[in-house]
C-alpha cells in the first residue's frame, strides 16, 4: 500500500540520493533559463504599477513604480546566478541551501509579476488587495492542514479533509439559517466535522481498513449526502434552510490601518482570527506539550509511545477527532465568510489542495501555513490576472495553483518525511 | 539481476536455475496468499496490509477447504459483499424516505395515525429504488422486449467507461499507488483520441484503431508523467494526480477554444463531431446506445488479468506493491514499477476515455469525462482491485448510475442518493467485521466463544457508528 508512508525513496541506498541531489539545481536552473527568456527578452516596454495602499486608507504608501524591462533583465540574472550557485553546492557535496532556494523563488514572483502585470493592457495592480485576497483564500486550506497536522502527526493519513471541510461548510449554513445565529453554524460546522472524523478514526482504528481508502470514500459520502439533502432539501426551501447569516468582519481599531499589514493580520473575520490562534497553539502544543511528545510519538513509533505506557489507539482516536473540530470550522468559511449559503460540492478540491500544502509544509503547522499561504498566493493571482486582461490564456492562469502545487512537490519540497508510522494502523502484540 | 526477468526456462538453462525459479514460484505464492490477507483483515484477526502477516495469523484466518460448506457461505466474502449492498440500500432508503416531502406531511400526525408516515416512507423509498430498478435493468412496462432490455443494455454503455477506468485504479493499487488521476487521464486520452477521430480521414477499422491507440497513449502520457515524478522525485502521487487532474481540465478547456480543436462556427468548448469511421459501431444495431467499446472493456480486463496474475511484469508489479523495499532488495526495480503501472493504469484509463468520445458522446467537450474517473475508484475498492472484481463492481456502479438517472427523472430523487449508497457500500464491505456483528455472523476461524464476546463488542460500536 502506498499511503504517505512511501518516503521509502528517502531512506533508500545512495542512488536515489543521488538523484534527489541534483534535482533541484536541475530545476533552478530550467527556471532561470525562463526568466531569462520571458522576463528579460520578452519584457514589455512600459512602466509596471504596484499599489501599496488604498486611496482612503489611514496611512498612504506611494505607489511602486518599476520599469519592466530594467527588472526582468535583473531578476533573471540574479535567478541564473543562484541556479549556479546552486549547482556549484551540489557538485561540493553538500545540498542546497534552504534560503537559497527561498531567495530564488521570491525573486521568481517579483520577476513574474513584473511580466505579467507589464504585459496587460493595464500594467497597474493593487499589491495590497493581493495579499490580503491570498490570506482569505487560503484560511480554508490552513484549516484543512492543520487538521490534516493534527491526525498524520499521530499516524492516521486524513484524506477526509474534504470531507470535513465540506461537511462544516453544510453543516454552518444549515445550523446558521435555523438558528439566525452565525457562532451557532460555527459550532455546528465544528461538530460536523468531528462526525467525518469520527467515522474516518471508526473505521481506520477499530476496524482497520486502510486509512487512504476511508478518506476518499468519505469524501464522496459526503459529497453524494450534502448534494442530496441539498436538492431535496435546502434548495425547496432556501428561506429556511439555506440563507445563513454572514459573520461580521472586526477590525482592530488602529492596528488595522497598518499598510499591508493590518487589514492581512487585523480586519478579519472570527474564523480569521481562529485560523491565526490555531496555527499556533497548535504548534506550541505539538513540539512544547506532554500532549503533543505523545502525539509524535504514536505516529513515529506506535510500539515504543505503547511500551512506555501511552494508549496509542486512544491517543489517534482522540487526535482524529480533533483534527475534526479543526477542518469542520475551516469548512464554515465557505458559507458564512466566502458566500452566503451553502452550494453543491462548494469546497471544489480545497481539501485536497489542503493535503499538498500539509505534505509541502512537511507535516508541521508553521510550513505547512506557509504553504497553504503559496496557493491562495497563486489562486488570487489567476482571479486578479485574469480581470487585468494579460496575454496568457485564462485556463493556463486557472492551472497556476496546481502548477506550481506539482512543481513544490517534485521539485523544491526535498526531503519531506511523513511520520513514521502515518497510515499504519495498531494492532498491539 | 531478477530471477524473473529471466527468458523461460529451458530444460537446459532449468539444470542451473532451479533454486533460484523456485524460491520465486515459492515467493510468488507467499506474496499471493499475503495480498489476499491484505485484502481481506479476516475479521481483525489478520494482521492490516502494512504488516507482513505472519504465519500464525494466517493459520487463524482459516484453512478454507477444511470447514463445512455452510459455514464457508455465511463467513466467506461473497455473502458479507451482498449484505453490504443490502445494509446500504437500507440506509438509503431511510435517506429518501426521510427527506420526502409526503412522509414529512404525514410526520405531523404521527402519534395520532403512525402508519401513515410508515406507508409514505415504504412508498418514497420503494418508488425509488423501483425506478432505480427499471432504469437499469429491465422495464417490464416495455410495448417490445427491445425496450424491455433497453435499460440493461444502457447500464452497460455506462459500465464501460467505469470498468475501464477502474481497472487503472486498480491495477495502479495493486502496485502500492493510490491513483486519484484517472479522470485527469481519462480527459486527456479522449482529448488526444478524439482529435485523431475529427481530424484525420481513413478507412473504417484503421480509423477507429488509431483513434483507440491515440487515446491510450494520451493516458499513459498523462499517467506514465506521475509515475516519471514520483520514481525520479519521490513526490506524493496522490497529490501529483489531483494536481494533475485539474491541470488536465484547463488544459482541454483551452484547447477546446483553439481552432484545431474548436468547431468551426461555435464559440462554445465543442469539438466537431467524430467522423463516423472513427467510432465504435453499436453492438447491438442502431436502436441501443450500447457500443464496442463494452467488448473492449472486457477485453481489457481479460488483459489485466493476466498481465497481473500471469506475466512477469504483473509480478513485478505486485512484488513493488506488496512490499517496495522488499521488492528492490530481491532486484526489482521500483522505479520502472511505479513508471509502468502509472503508464498502464493512464492507458486504461484513457480506453475509458475512447468509450466516452468515440462510443456514447460522440464529440469531445470539457464533460466528456462525467465523473468516470473519480467513480473508478470507488469501482476499484469495492472490486478489490481484482480485475473480474472490478469488472463486477464497474457493472454494479453502471447500473446505479444508468437507473439514478431514470429514478431522478421520474420519482424526483435526486441521483446524489446514488453517490451515498455507492460509498456506504465501499466502507461496509471494507469492514467485515462491523458487517457481520451487524447481521450477528460468525467471524471466519474464530473460536466460539472469543467469536461471540468479539461480536458484541463490535456490535456495540457499529451501533454507534
Amino acid at each position: 500500500m502506498s499511503t504517505v508512508t512511501t518516503a521509502a525513496p528517502g531512506r533508500s541506498a545512495a542512488p536515489a540520493g543521488a538523484v534527489r541531489s541534483w534535482k533541484t539545481p536541475i530545476l533552478l536552473s530550467v527556471l532561470a533559463v525562463v526568466a531569462l527568456l520571458v522576463f528579460g527578452a520578452g519584457a514589455p516596454r512600459n512602466n509596471v504599477t504596484f499599489r501599496l495602499s488604498d486611496p482612503n486608507d489611514a496611512i498612504v504608501l506611494p505607489d511602486l513604480v518599476l520599469p519592466a524591462v530594467a527588472t526582468g533583465w535583473l531578476t533573471a540574472v540574479m535567478l541564473a546566478a543562484l541556479a549556479v550557485l546552486a549547482v556549484l553546492a551540489v557538485r561540493r557535496g553538500s545540498a542546497v541551501p534552504v534560503w537559497l532556494v527561498a531567495v530564488f523563488a521570491v525573486l521568481f514572483l517579483i520577476g513574474f509579476l513584473t511580466w505579467v502585470v507589464g504585459s496587460a493592457n493595464n500594467p497597474n495592480v493593487a499589491l495590497y488587495g493581493l495579499l490580503a485576497g491570498s490570506v482569505t483564500l487560503a484560511v480554508p486550506l490552513i484549516f484543512g492542514s492543520l487538521s490534516g497536522v493534527l491526525s498524520e502527526r499521530s499516524g492516521v493519513v486524513n484524506i477526509a479533509i474534504e470531507g470535513q471541510l465540506l461537511f462544516g461548510a453544510f453543516a454552518a449554513a444549515v445550523a446558521a439559517s435555523v438558528s439566525g445565529s452565525a457562532i451557532v453554524g460555527l459550532f455546528a460546522a465544528a461538530l460536523a466535522g468531528v462526525i467525518v472524523s469520527f467515522l474516518l478514526a471508526v473505521f481506520s482504528i477499530r476496524y482497520i481498513v486502510n486509512q487512504v481508502i476511508v478518506g476518499v470514500v468519505l469524501n464522496v459520502l459526503v459529497s453524494g449526502l450534502t448534494g442530496f439533502l441539498f436538492s431535496s432539501v435546502l434548495s425547496k426551501d432556501a428561506e429556511t434552510w439555506n440563507s445563513p447569516p454572514r459573520l461580521p468582519v472586526l477590525s482592530i481599531p488602529v492596528l488595522s490601518e497598518i499598510p499591508i499589514l493590518g487589514p492581512i493580520l487585523f480586519e478579519q473575520t472570527i474564523v480569521g482570527y481562529l485560523m491565526y490562534i490555531a496555527v499556533a497553539v497548535i504548534y506550541v502544543a505539538l513540539f512544547r506539550s506532554r500532549w503533543g511528545l505523545r502525539t509524535r510519538a504514536v505516529g513515529e513509533h506506535p510500539k515504543a509511545a505503547d511500551t512506555l505506557g501511552v494508549n496509542v489507539n486512544r491517543m489517534r482516536f482522540m487526535n482524529v477527532l480533533l483534527a475534526g473540530v479543526v477542518a469542520g470550522v475551516g469548512g464554515s468559511f465557505f458559507t458564512l465568510v466566502s458566500v452566503s449559503g451553502f452550494g453543491r460540492d462548494m469546497t471544489a478540491g480545497q481539501g485536497y489542495i489542503a493535503l499538498a500544502a500539509l505534505i509541502f509544509g512537511r507535516w508541521n503547522p508553521i510550513g505547512a501555513f506557509f504553504a497553504a499561504l503559496l496557493f491562495g498566493f497563486a489562486t488570487n493571482l489567476s482571479n486578479v490576472l485574469s480581470l487585468l486582461g494579460t496575454p496568457v490564456p485564462d485556463q493556463f492562469l486557472r492551472m497556476l495553483p496546481y502548477v506550481v502545487t506539482v512543481f513544490a512537490v517534485a521539485g523544491l519540497v526535498g526531503r519531506s518525511r511523513a511520520p513514521g508510522a502515518s497510515g499504519i494502523p495498531y494492532v498491539k502484540g | 539481476m531478477s530471477p524473473q526477468e529471466n527468458p523461460p526456462v529451458t530444460p537446459d538453462t532449468a539444470g542451473g536455475q532451479p533454486p533460484t525459479r523456485r524460491a520465486a514460484q515459492e515467493a510468488a505464492r507467499e506474496e499471493e496468499r499475503r495480498l489476499e490477507a491484505a485484502a481481506e483483515t479476516g475479521g481483525g484477526q489478520v494482521p492490516p496490509p502494512a504488516v507482513p502477516a505472519s504465519p500464525a495469523a494466517l493459520a487463524a484466518a482459516g484453512p478454507g477447504d477444511e470447514q463445512p460448506l455452510m459455514q464457508r457461505i455465511i463467513t466467506g466474502n461473497a455473502l458479507v459483499a451482498v449484505l453490504a449492498v443490502v445494509l446500504s440500500l437500507i440506509l438509503g432508503g431511510l435517506l429518501i424516505a426521510v427527506t420526502d416531502e409526503d412522509v414529512a406531511r404525514s410526520a405531523s400526525y404521527f402519534f395520532s395515525r403512525p402508519m401513515d408516515t410508515i406507508g409514505a416512507a415504504w412508498s418514497a423509498a420503494s418508488g425509488a429504488y423501483a425506478a432505480l430498478f427499471q432504469g437499469s435493468v429491465f422495464n417490464a412496462g416495455g410495448d417490445s422486449f427491445a425496450r424491455m432490455i433497453y435499460p440493461l443494455t444502457q447500464t452497460l454503455t455506462v459500465a464501460t467507461p467505469l470498468i475501464c477506468a477502474g481497472l487503472g485504479v486498480a491495477l495502479a493499487f495493486r502496485a502500492g499507488l493510490f491513483n486519484i488521476g484517472a479522470q485527469g487521464q481519462i480527459l486527456i486520452g479522449a482529448t488526444l483520441a478524439g482529435w485523431v477521430g475529427f481530424t484525420a480521414n481513413l478507412p473504417f477499422g484503421l480509423h477507429l484503431l488509431l483513434v483507440i491507440l491515440a487515446g491510450m497513449l494520451g493516458g499513459a502520457i498523462w499517467g506514465g508523467l506521475v509515475g516519471v515524478l514520483k520514481a525520479r522525485t519521490g513526490a506524493h502521487e496522490v497529490i501529483l494526480t489531483i494536481m494533475l487532474n485539474y491541470i488536465a481540465i484547463n488544459l482541454v478547456l483551452y484547447l477546446l477554444s483553439t481552432p484545431g480543436f474548436q468547431r468551426p462556427g461555435s464559440t462554445n468548448p465543442i469539438s466537431p463531431q467524430l467522423e463516423a469511421t472513427a467510432l465504435y459501431p453499436p453492438l447491438l444495431g442502431s436502436g441501443f446506445r450500447l457500443h464496442w467499446g463494452f467488448v473492449v472493456a472486457v477485453l481489457a480486463t481479460v488483459f489485466v488479468w493476466w498481465l497481473l496474475n500471469r506475466s512477469t511484469v504483473g509480478f513485478e508489479l505486485r512484488a513493488v506493491g506488496a512490499n517496495a523495499t522488499a521488492a528492490r532488495t530481491a532486484g526489482v526495480s521500483v522505479s520502472r514499477g511505479y513508471i509502468l503501472a502509472m503508464a498502464i493504469a493512464g492507458a486504461l484509463a484513457g480506453l475509458a476515455g475512447v468509450a466516452q468520445v468515440a462510443g456514447t458522446e460522440k464529440v469531445l467537450t470539457s464533460g466528456v469525462a462525467a465523473s468516470f474517473g473519480f467513480d473508478a475508484i470507488t469501482v476499484a475498492l469495492l472490486g478489490r482491485s481484482s480485475p473480474w472484481g472490478t469488472f463486477a463492481a464497474g457493472l454494479l456502479f453502471g447500473a446505479f448510475r444508468a437507473g439514478g438517472v431514470t429514478m431522478q427523472a421520474s420519482t424526483g430523487t435526486s441521483i446524489d442518493i446514488v453517490l451515498v449508497v455507492q460509498s456506504l457500500i465501499v466502507l461496509f464491505i471494507a469492514a467485515p467485521p462491523l458487517v457481520r456483528s451487524l447481521f450477528r455472523l460468525p467471524t471466519p476461524g474464530a473460536i466460539p466463544s472469543a467469536g461471540a464476546r468479539r461480536n458484541r463488542k463490535t456490535a456495540a460500536t457499529g451501533g454507534a457508528a
